[in-house]
């Protein structure tokens, strides 16, 4: 029910993202998702790609420093308060959310959300219960 | 196996040592005083004639000469016997001024390459092993010096010099090197290289012999651990003739100073007054034996300690600390000390590589430090939080260590110059000098 995210070490400086984004185009890796966190030197990019494997493969070869993240995709009614019925759901089992970040998918009225919880198993058991759906990688093309 | 290249000098009594040194120093006085006009102009300007040399004893009568001289006199002014009974130069990188070029003949490439001799029998080595040389070969004395020293004690060298990692690699495991030689700073690079290769396995190393370049226990254990190896440190410079003034032994204890030919003292840097044994001071050196370019008490800016003790390994050298900072290594910031030395402790007691890079800036009357670090797999998250804890702990670390304050920025891995002869550690854009 988890999906693997890929997050990578970047200089905070001119270029380095174009780069990162060039190593994976080169591959022809495709992303589904993206999120940046930045401090005054550096940044973690994280991914979702179709190929987390491959991903992590061009990644050493480029020298990059990586991990690898299980995290859930939740899949958000695009109705009011879709986001707020997740949240309440995860706060009710005392979840704590460390990031979280949305993307689109091809799918019409419904939006798409990374979750980093502190368990994942836990979280994903809930969400299911309260008739929310996690999406498996394949899912999200 | 023999544990010293030449035991009737290693192991003489302190007696012969001493004899040694008052008969040598006396007749290298008269050959300088002869036939180098400078330094006879500095006795004469002491007040000091070669007659008033009788022995070691007498050693503080004579003037200092330091790098500001050898600079003066570039290139022949010290030059003490004929240009024709030279066979060789050496040089150093001159990246602080001008250039010293040191000449040989061939007596003095001899002794030299004895002393390096006896660096790689103490670390273990004989005819039986390989040794691959990767300091820099040509003005550089590193090469040089343990390729000669490793031809006396017979063993087969692999003289690739420096750079070209994975070539080094390549011979290091498909020729069977036993023993490595080239600059800490490499040798930390080498091992973390092998390591990301997998090929820690496929090597046969058992000693690797270190120098040119500061370096500390804490990455000598690293380095040790990484190439599966016994670290030894060896010590020496051009103006002295290279490395093999002195030599760790099995005992890794401090060097041991090749006496029979150069002859150590201590000094109060500031006022040149001589300091007893086991006193910090800065290291001078009288070489007594080298005829071609000998200087008399040369002052190294290297601050050590002699220690006079008995060695364990039979050796009855005195020996030298590791240099514990230069006097014109340490920085000043916010007026406080600091010796790079102590920046790389904190780095590698926290699992940072030792490849690091200090940047000391001005903003308005105020110093800014900055530690550039290398990212590391162990160190790296993909919660910025928990990345950002790491990082506190780091500089927290620093400031005990150091006592003030030293930005930390983490860089990507191998984005700092990798040392293949000697590290740019610090980059000092205040101009204070």
């Amino acid at each position: 029910m988890a999906v693997k995210q890929i997050s990578a070490f970047v200089e905070n400086k001119p270029g380095q993202l174009a780069k990162f984004t060039e190593v994976l185009n080169n591959h022809g890796i495709d992303m589904r998702a993206l999120s940046l966190a930045e401090t005054e030197d550096f940044g973690i990019v994280r991914i979702i790609t179709d190929d987390s494997y491959k991903t992590a493969c061009v990644l050493k070869d480029e020298g990059y420093i990586f991990s690898i993240t299980p995290v859930l995709a939740v899949e958000i009614p695009d109705t009011p308060g879709g986001l707020y019925k997740v949240l309440s759901v995860l706060k009710e089992q005392g979840i704590n959310v460390e990031y979280t970040y949305a993307f689109t998918a091809r799918k019409q009225d419904v939006a798409y959300m990374i979750f980093r919880v502190t368990d994942n198993d836990a979280a994903a058991e809930i969400l299911r219960k309260n008739g929310i759906s996690l999406l498996e990688l394949d899912d999200i093309d | 196996m023999n544990k010293y290249y030449q035991p009737e000098a290693e192991c003489a009594s302190r007696e012969q040592i001493r004899a040694w040194q008052d008969e040598r120093l006396v007749a290298q006085v008269k050959h300088v005083y002869e036939n180098v006009e400078y330094y006879r102009n500095l006795m004469k300007e002491k007040g000091v004639e070669p007659g008033d040399i009788k022995g070691i004893d007498d050693l503080p009568l004579l003037p200092f000469l330091t790098k500001d001289d050898l600079r003066e006199c570039y290139p022949y002014g010290l030059l003490a016997t004929p240009l024709s009974d030279c066979v060789r130069i050496q040089s150093t990188s001159g990246t602080t001024g001008k250039r010293v070029v040191a000449f040989y003949t061939q007596a003095d490439i001899d002794l030299w390459e004895d002393c390096c001799a006896r660096a790689i029998v103490a670390a273990g080595g004989t005819k039986e092993d390989v040794v691959q040389v990767s300091y820099g070969y040509g003005l550089f004395t590193g090469g040089p010096g343990l390729n000669g020293g490793s031809h006396k004690v017979g063993c087969l060298t692999l003289p690739l010099s420096s750079g070209n990692t994975e070539r080094q690699i390549q011979f290091m495991t498909d020729l069977g090197a036993t023993i490595l030689c080239c600059t800490p700073s490499y040798a930390a690079y080498l091992g973390e290289t092998i390591e990301e290769k997998g090929l820690k396995d496929k090597l046969k190393l058992k000693a690797g012999i270190f120098g040119a370049e500061a370096w500390t226990e804490e990455m000598r254990r690293d380095i040790e651990n990484k190439l599966g190896i016994k670290a030894f440190d060896i010590y020496g410079l051009t103006e002295t003739s290279g490395p093999g003034v002195s030599f760790e032994c099995m005992e890794q204890g401090g060097m041991h100073i090749n006496e029979d030919h150069f002859i150590p003292e201590i000094i109060n840097p500031k006022t040149g007054e001589v300091l007893p044994y086991g006193e910090k001071g800065e290291l001078v050196f009288t070489s007594i034996t080298k005829k071609a370019f000998p200087l008399l008490r040369y002052r190294t800016k290297d601050i050590c300690v002699l220690n006079p003790e008995p060695c364990a390994c039979g050796r009855t050298l005195i020996r030298m600390s590791k240099p514990m900072g230069r006097s014109d290594d340490m920085l000043i910031v916010k007026g406080v000390n600091v010796f790079p030395s102590q920046i790389e402790t904190v780095l590698l007691n926290k699992g940072y590589p030792a490849n690091y890079q200090i940047i000391v800036s001005r903003e308005g009357y105020s110093d800014v430090l900055e530690v550039n670090v290398e990212m590391t797999p162990e160190m790296f998250s993909d919660s910025l939080s928990r990345v950002s804890v790491k990082e506190k702990e780091l500089v927290e670390a620093l400031k005990a260590m150091l006592g003030i304050y030293a930005k930390v920025r983490l860089v990507a891995p191998k984005t700092i110059t990798r040392s293949e002869g000697k590290a740019v550690r610090i980059i000092d854009k205040r101009n204070l000098y």
